[in-house]
């Protein structure tokens, strides 16, 4: 495995101590193998799926049984297969807006922490600004009047998420700027976006990486807010919005929203625990975080 | 304590310090309504759709151009926008017939004695639960704590609501499932009360886990750090009795970022009240988002945002401003 061949360099990278500590922490490895499921059932939804989620059936409100594990819902929809696709959208979502809202966050934080002064203060206002109001709501009005394809939606959540990145970003910038291995890099003449890339931004990554973790369950759990509320996309298969369509039908059948609902609170409990436990790794320093949760 | 807080209030730094933090927060709230100004405008389709709903006819709409001054210059209607909102006009709500505020001032109380209740609750028990279980760390308490907190911080407010549903009301039916009060009942006084308690019982438990779990987290890791503090020792070695320590000494040193916490997670808790009122039905501003969905009233969406935001940024000046009488290391 990967770890057994970092353990044996010389040089104890993160890498080596996570999977050492996977072994020791029960938490962590039932997480990591949750997390896997998820992502393998989403890569291959078209595999391991049984049935077509969009297609509705004469089954309706069917509960659980063998022929459909799940349940159907009021349409005849194998609720099995919605799950499996909407973990395909949970997960997308997830990915894109961690990596675009991470991007910007970064790019902000940066410029703000190097340049100092002015800038800094701008950009930190700006920082404060965006803070103020509440993620749900801004996202929720956004998508409500730029609409809800999958690009709108991943700006717009990006958008409402890169604050906490920008906001360590600058801190850890700050503080490795004046760092004797920057100031050499100063002296030879680097510029300074060579030395934010090649030199601060490495030593940055701990803490660049434990907040991407952090962001992913959050914007999982937005996502999914904003389809349970019934804003998005009504064609795209997720959890939110079969929960959206359950909650009509709570009476008639609990798999409807037990199901989906458990689907989203595993998969964000282990990215939460993964988190923490990254956290744990990398900055050990600093206290247990939490996802950066807005519902 | 109270000598000092009142000798703080009343000193000139703290004047200082408020004058700037009230004239912060008013530029914060004018930029909030500028950034709504924005959003309109950059949205695609015609910003008239937006300032009336979708479902006016032509004479209205070109009666909400010439109001909003959609013909003049950019910043004349940056202007328009700008005063009548700070006059409290949000614009007027299509689908209910009503200007926007109204509506929302209408649905307010709802969603607020939901939300107070439940922020007083999750508050006082998330510092006794904090305090105990960093008392006792490592023990099977803290670790119940623990996983409770952290399966409470990863569940979704409206998954949270929908299982307590189905367990509680439609499995057990101790509690009824929707809306505010029954209303095939003819009710009066206490019984009326009653009942109206009853069906607030769900959605308020609901919150209240949610920001439990908020909390509790916090409370705990910073009771930890405080209890490992000098003055905490001083105070034992002083012969002071253990609660005394943990809930007077301890517990003001922890308080402080906890009450932070409250404030800047006010947006977090309106956004989860906001969907458990859909999950039970009740007819507090979740329901009112609804129907705003719905109808495509944009005015009443655009009201929400900026009452929230607005509320969010007068909690967090109440809190920056009272943070400097409550820590006892600012002078």
């Amino acid at each position: 495995m990967v770890g057994n061949e970092l353990a044996n360099n010389q040089n104890p990278l993160w890498t080596s101590i996570f999977w050492r500590l996977l072994r020791q922490d029960r938490q962590a490895a039932v997480s990591t193998v949750v997390l896997g499921i998820f992502l393998f059932a989403a890569i291959f939804a078209a595999f391991v799926s049984p049935l077509d989620p969009a297609k509705t059936t004469n089954d309706t409100f069917q509960p659980p049984s063998s022929q459909f594990l799940l349940g159907t819902d009021d349409l005849g929809r194998d609720v099995l297969s919605g799950i499996i696709y909407g973990a395909q959208t949970s997960i997308i979502f997830g990915v894109l807006v961690t990596l675009t809202s991470g991007l910007i966050g970064i790019a902000i934080g940066g410029i703000a922490g190097y340049a100092g002064g002015i800038v800094d203060d701008f950009l930190m206002r700006l920082t404060e600004f965006v803070l103020i109001p509440p993620r749900f709501f801004l996202a929720l009005v956004m998508a409500a009047l730029f609409g809800t394809s999958l690009f709108y939606l991943v700006i717009i959540l990006s958008f409402t998420y890169w604050t906490t990145m920008a906001r360590l970003v600058r801190a850890e910038v700050m503080s490795l700027k004046e760092r004797s291995f920057v100031e050499a890099a100063k002296a030879g003449g680097s510029t300074p976006l060579r030395i934010f890339v090649f030199h601060i931004l490495p030593n940055a990554l701990p803490v660049i990486i434990t907040q991407m973790m952090l962001t992913v369950g959050g914007v999982i759990l937005l996502q999914a807010a904003l389809d349970f509320i019934g804003i998005g996309d009504a064609d795209r298969i997720s959890w939110g919005s079969m929960l959206h369509n359950g909650q009509h039908f709570i009476r008639d059948g609990w798999w409807m929203v037990l199901f989906p609902s458990l689907a989203l609170a595993l998969l964000v409990l282990a990215l939460n625990i993964l988190g923490d436990t990254i956290n744990f790794v990398l900055n050990p320093k600093t206290r247990s975080s939490q996802i950066d949760r807005a519902v | 304590m109270p000598a000092t807080f009142s000798r703080k209030f009343f000193s000139r730094s703290f004047g200082i310090h408020f004058a700037r933090r009230l004239a912060q927060s008013t530029v914060l709230v004018v930029l909030l309504i500028v950034f709504n100004f924005f959003i309109i405008h950059i949205a695609p389709g015609d910003p008239v759709d937006y300032l009336a709903g979708q479902s006016g006819d032509q004479e209205y709409y070109d009666l909400i151009r010439a109001k909003f001054g959609l013909d003049q210059p950019f910043l004349t209607q940056l202007w328009v926008y700008l005063s009548s909102v700070l006059r409290g006009d949000l614009g007027y709500s299509l689908s209910h017939q009503q200007p926007v505020i109204d509506v929302i001032l209408s649905r307010t109380p709802a969603t607020l004695m939901l939300v107070i209740p439940a922020i007083a609750i999750a508050t006082f028990s998330g510092i006794v639960l904090g305090v105990e279980s960093a008392r006792r760390q490592n023990s099977r308490f803290d670790r119940f704590v623990n996983a409770f907190a952290l399966l409470g911080h990863s569940l979704p407010s409206f998954s949270i609501g929908m299982f307590l549903l189905l367990l509680l009301s439609l499995q057990f039916g101790l509690f009824p499932a929707q809306g505010a009060t029954s209303a095939n009942k003819e009710l009066q006084g206490l019984g009326y009360a009653a009942d109206f308690l009853l069906h607030l019982a769900l959605p308020c438990l609901t919150l209240v886990i949610v920001q439990l779990a908020q909390i509790l987290r916090i409370m705990r890791t910073e009771m930890i750090e405080v209890l490992n503090e000098n003055y905490i020792n001083a105070a034992r070695a002083k012969g002071l009795g253990e609660e005394r320590v943990l809930y007077i000494h301890a517990l003001r040193g922890a308080l402080i970022p906890v009450a932070t916490i409250i404030g800047s997670d006010l947006g977090m808790l309106l956004s989860g009240a906001v969907l458990i009122e859909t999950v039970f039905a009740y007819p507090g501003l979740g329901r009112l988002m609804l129907e705003a969905i719905a109808a495509r009233d944009y005015p009443v969406l655009l009201g929400l945002l900026i009452i929230t935001s607005v509320s969010v940024a007068l909690a967090n000046f109440v809190i920056d401003t009272i943070y400097p009488l409550l820590d006892p290391r600012i002078k």
